[in-house]
C-alpha cells in the first residue's frame, strides 16, 4: 500500500472568512411577476367574478339587477340556444380541420423544402395580420359576392349543386351560407395553425428522416411513422389556437352568414348589446367556456402529447 | 457466421466523386472493401470521408462513378432500397419511439409481423434487454450508441456503415465501445465501414485503413503497414508522430541507399523509400520517435556499428510514466522527438545534455522531399 502524503498548503495571507452569499435577489422573481399578475387580476379575474355574479342575477333594466342565485338562467339559455352551440362547434371544428389540411403541407414546405424562400413565405403567411380582421373578413364578402367570378365559376362547374345538396350553400349563393362562414373562419385562423406547425416541424432533426430512409422506410412511411408523430405538439397547439377562438367568433358569422348561420358568439353579442339581457349573456359565456375547456381537456388527454419530448 | 469468402458483401466504388458547385468534396475514387472486413476511412474533418460513406448509404448522390454492393450496381437506388444500414453520428434515434420500437423499425418496414424474438435477441447482444421500454432520452450516451448499433444490425445488412459512432462518448467509454464493436463485428461477420478522425480508433479496430486527405485517399493498408511505411508526410504525421530529416542521396548499393545529412551519413533500405532516389537528389528521411535510442555523448563509443546516428542536445524532456518524451535539438532537424521506455533511466539525460540519437536503419523510411514535412500535423492534433 502506498502511504498518503499531504501536499503542503500554499502560503497565503490570513484570508477573511468568506461572507455568506447575499440573498438580496430573492424577491426579484416576485417583482418581475407583479405587472403580469396585476394585469390578470384587473382584466381577467375581476371581470370573471363580475360576470359570474351577473349570470345568477334577476331583474330588469329599469328596476336594476340583483343577485338572487337564479341558476335556472343557465338551463334556460342552453335550451333556447343549443342549436347555436352545436353550430359553433361544427363550424369551428370544420374550419380547424380545413386549416390543418391547408396549413400542414404549407408548414412542411416552409420547414423542409423552402430553402432561401423560407423567410418570404413566412412573411406571406403573417402579412394578412397587417390589415384589420374586419377588413379581411369584408374582403371575403367581395370574393364570395353573388354572381362574382368565383361563385360563377363554382356554379358552372356544378360545385354549387353538390354543396347545395349537402346544405352548405343555398341555390346559386355562397354568401350568407354555412360555407361562407367556414371559409371566413378558415382564412382568418389559418396563420394560428401554420405557425405552431412550422415551429414543431422545423425542430425535427433532419437526420431522423435519413435514419428512417436508411431503415427501409419509403418517404410516405417516413412521414407517417416519424415526421407526423414528432409534429404532434404543433398539431395540438395549432388546432387549439384555431378551434378555441373560432368557436367563440361572431364576426365571420355576422358578416358572411345569415340568421341561419348564427353561432353562439352572435347570440352572446346580441344578448349583451341589443337585448341587454345581461344574465343570459353571462350564462351563455360561461357555458361556452366550460364546453371548450371540457373538449380541450379530452382532446389533450387523447392525443397524449405530454409524452412527447 | 457468414462465409468469409462469400463475395455478396463486397463494396466496390468505381470512379466515385462528389462536387458541390466549384468545391470537390471527393475526387474520383476507386475502392474495394472485401466482404467481412472491418474497414476504416480515416481523415480530418472535411476530408470527404463522411461524404464517401453517405454515397454508399445512398444519402448523397455521387456526381460521377458507381457504387456496387456484391456485384449489384446500387448507384441509382434510394437509401430504403439498399441493403446497407448506418449508425449515425449522434445516433439519430427516434425520440418518440421506445428502444424496442427503435430497434424493430427496420424489421417492421420490411413487413415482418413477429419481431419480438429478434428484437429481444438483438437487445441482449448489446446488453440492453432491461431497457426495452425506455425512451432514448432516458438512456446514457453509451447505451444510446448501442441502440443505434442494434437498430442497424438487426436488419442483417450486407454492409454496416458507421459515421463517427463514438465521437460523442468520453474517452473511457470510447475505448470500451471500440472493443465492443470489434467483438460484434467478429461475431456477426458483416462488413463494417467505419468513418473516424481518431487515428487510434481506426488502428485499434480496423483490418484495413484508408487515410483520406482533401477528397483523396492518401494511402490504404493495414494499420501496421500504414504506420511503419507511410507513403506521404500527411500519413506519417496523421498516424502518430514522425521526425523528418532532409537528406541528399549519396549512393545506392545492395538494396540500401546511403544519404548525407548535416555531415553525417544515414542508411535507408531501398524497399522503404517511396521517392525516386537518384544520386544527388533530395529525400525526406523519416523515423518514428519510439524507434530511436538516446545515448549520452560521453558513451557514444558504446553504440554498435551499423546504426544511423545523429548528434544533438536535449531541449526538453517530459516524464509520462511508461516513457519519457524528449525533444532534441539537432543540426539536421530542430525538435527531434524521441520516446524512451522507462527501463533504465540515465540520470544524465536532462535538458542541456549532449546526446547521440541512434536507430536501426531498417526503421528508416524515405519520402519525396517535394512535400511539406508538416502536412497533417495540425489535423492529427
Amino acid at each position: 500500500m502506498s502511504t498518503l502524503t499531504e501536499a503542503p498548503p500554499p502560503l497565503a495571507p490570513e484570508a477573511p472568512e468568506p461572507k455568506p452569499p447575499q440573498r438580496r435577489g430573492r424577491w426579484t422573481p416576485y417583482w418581475l411577476l407583479l405587472p403580469g399578475i396585476l394585469w390578470l387580476v384587473v382584466f381577467f379575474a375581476l371581470p370573471m367574478i363580475y360576470q359570474a355574479s351577473t349570470s345568477v342575477q334577476t331583474g330588469s333594466l329599469e328596476e336594476g339587477y340583483k343577485v338572487t342565485w337564479h341558476f335556472a338562467t343557465y338551463w334556460d339559455a342552453l335550451s333556447a340556444y343549443w342549436p347555436q352551440f352545436v353550430r359553433s362547434v361544427l363550424y369551428a371544428g370544420t374550419a380547424t380541420i380545413l386549416c390543418l389540411l391547408l396549413g400542414y403541407p404549407l408548414a412542411y414546405l416552409i420547414a423542409f423544402r423552402a430553402g432561401r424562400w423560407r423567410n418570404l413565405i413566412m412573411i406571406l403567411v403573417i402579412a394578412p395580420f397587417f390589415t384589420s380582421f374586419l377588413i379581411r373578413t369584408l374582403a371575403w364578402k367581395t370574393i364570395l359576392a353573388d354572381g362574382g367570378p368565383l361563385v360563377g365559376a363554382l356554379d358552372t362547374l356544378h360545385v354549387l349543386d353538390v354543396t347545395d345538396w349537402l346544405g352548405w350553400t343555398a341555390g346559386d349563393r355562397v354568401l350568407a351560407t354555412p360555407l361562407a362562414v367556414v371559409c371566413g373562419l378558415t382564412y382568418n385562423f389559418l396563420p394560428f395553425m401554420i405557425l405552431p406547425l412550422y415551429t414543431s416541424l422545423e425542430r425535427i432533426d433532419g437526420r431522423l428522416h435519413e435514419a428512417a430512409g436508411d431503415l427501409y422506410a419509403r418517404p410516405w412511411t417516413t412521414f407517417r411513422k416519424v415526421t407526423f408523430p414528432l409534429s404532434m405538439p404543433g398539431v395540438v397547439s395549432g388546432t387549439l389556437l384555431t378551434f378555441i377562438p373560432a368557436a367563440g367568433d361572431y364576426v365571420n358569422a355576422d358578416l358572411l352568414g345569415s340568421t341561419d348561420t348564427r353561432m353562439v358568439g352572435n347570440v352572446i353579442q346580441t344578448q349583451f348589446l341589443r337585448v341587454l339581457d345581461y344574465p343570459t349573456a353571462a350564462a351563455l359565456s360561461f357555458i361556452l367556456m366550460a364546453a371548450i375547456l371540457l373538449m380541450v381537456t379530452l382532446y389533450i388527454r387523447r392525443s397524449g402529447t405530454e409524452d412527447l419530448v | 457466421m457468414t462465409n468469409q469468402t462469400d463475395p455478396t458483401g463486397d463494396v466496390r466504388l468505381t470512379g466515385i466523386a462528389k462536387t458541390y458547385g466549384a468545391f470537390t468534396a471527393v475526387h474520383p475514387l476507386d475502392l474495394t472493401v472485401p466482404q467481412g472486413s472491418f474497414f476504416a476511412l480515416l481523415g480530418a474533418s472535411g476530408c470527404g470521408k463522411t461524404t464517401t460513406l453517405r454515397m454508399i448509404a445512398g444519402l448523397e448522390e455521387p456526381s460521377a462513378g458507381t457504387v456496387s454492393l456484391g456485384g449489384q450496381d446500387v448507384t441509382a437506388l434510394p437509401p430504403y432500397k439498399r441493403p446497407v444500414n448506418t449508425v449515425f453520428q449522434s445516433y439519430a434515434l427516434f425520440p418518440h419511439l421506445d428502444i424496442f420500437e427503435n430497434v424493430a423499425f427496420g424489421l417492421r418496414r420490411r413487413g415482418l409481423r413477429s419481431v419480438k424474438k429478434q428484437v429481444g435477441e438483438m437487445l441482449d447482444l448489446v446488453q440492453l434487454g432491461e431497457q426495452a421500454r425506455k425512451k432514448p432520452h432516458q438512456l446514457s450516451g453509451g447505451q444510446q450508441q448501442r441502440v443505434a448499433v442494434a437498430r442497424a444490425l438487426i436488419n442483417h445488412p450486407k454492409v454496416l456503415l458507421l459515421d463517427e459512432p463514438l465521437g460523442a462518448l468520453d474517452l473511457k467509454l470510447r475505448r470500451q465501445m471500440q472493443l465492443e464493436l470489434k467483438r460484434i463485428q467478429t461475431e456477426v461477420g458483416i462488413t463494417f465501414i467505419h468513418v473516424t478522425h481518431d487515428q487510434e480508433e481506426a488502428m485499434t479496430m480496423a483490418d484495413t485503413v484508408a487515410v483520406m486527405n482533401a477528397g483523396r485517399v492518401e494511402q490504404l493498408g493495414s494499420p501496421a503497414d500504414l504506420y511503419e511505411n507511410p507513403n506521404t508526410t500527411f500519413v506519417a504525421n496523421f498516424l502518430g508522430t514522425s521526425n523528418f530529416i532532409e537528406a541528399e542521396v549519396d549512393s545506392r548499393s545492395g538494396g540500401e541507399i546511403v544519404l548525407k545529412a548535416g555531415g553525417g551519413k544515414l542508411v535507408l533500405p531501398e524497399a522503404r523509400c517511396s521517392a525516386p532516389a537518384t544520386a544527388g537528389g533530395k529525400v525526406l528521411v523519416g523515423v518514428r520517435p519510439e524507434k530511436i535510442s538516446l545515448t549520452h555523448a560521453d558513451d557514444a563509443g558504446e553504440i554498435p556499428e551499423g546504426r544511423n546516428r545523429i548528434t544533438g542536445k536535449i531541449a526538453d524532456s517530459s516524464f509520462i510514466g511508461v516513457s519519457t518524451q524528449y525533444v532534441v535539438d539537432s543540426p539536421v532537424c530542430a525538435d527531434f522527438e524521441v520516446y524512451a521506455q522507462n527501463i533504465d533511466r540515465d540520470p544524465r539525460l536532462v535538458p542541456g545534455a549532449e546526446v547521440v540519437l541512434h536507430w536501426n536503419p531498417a526503421h528508416t523510411f524515405g519520402l519525396d522531399a517535394a512535400q511539406d514535412a508538416d502536412a497533417g500535423v495540425e489535423e492529427a492534433a
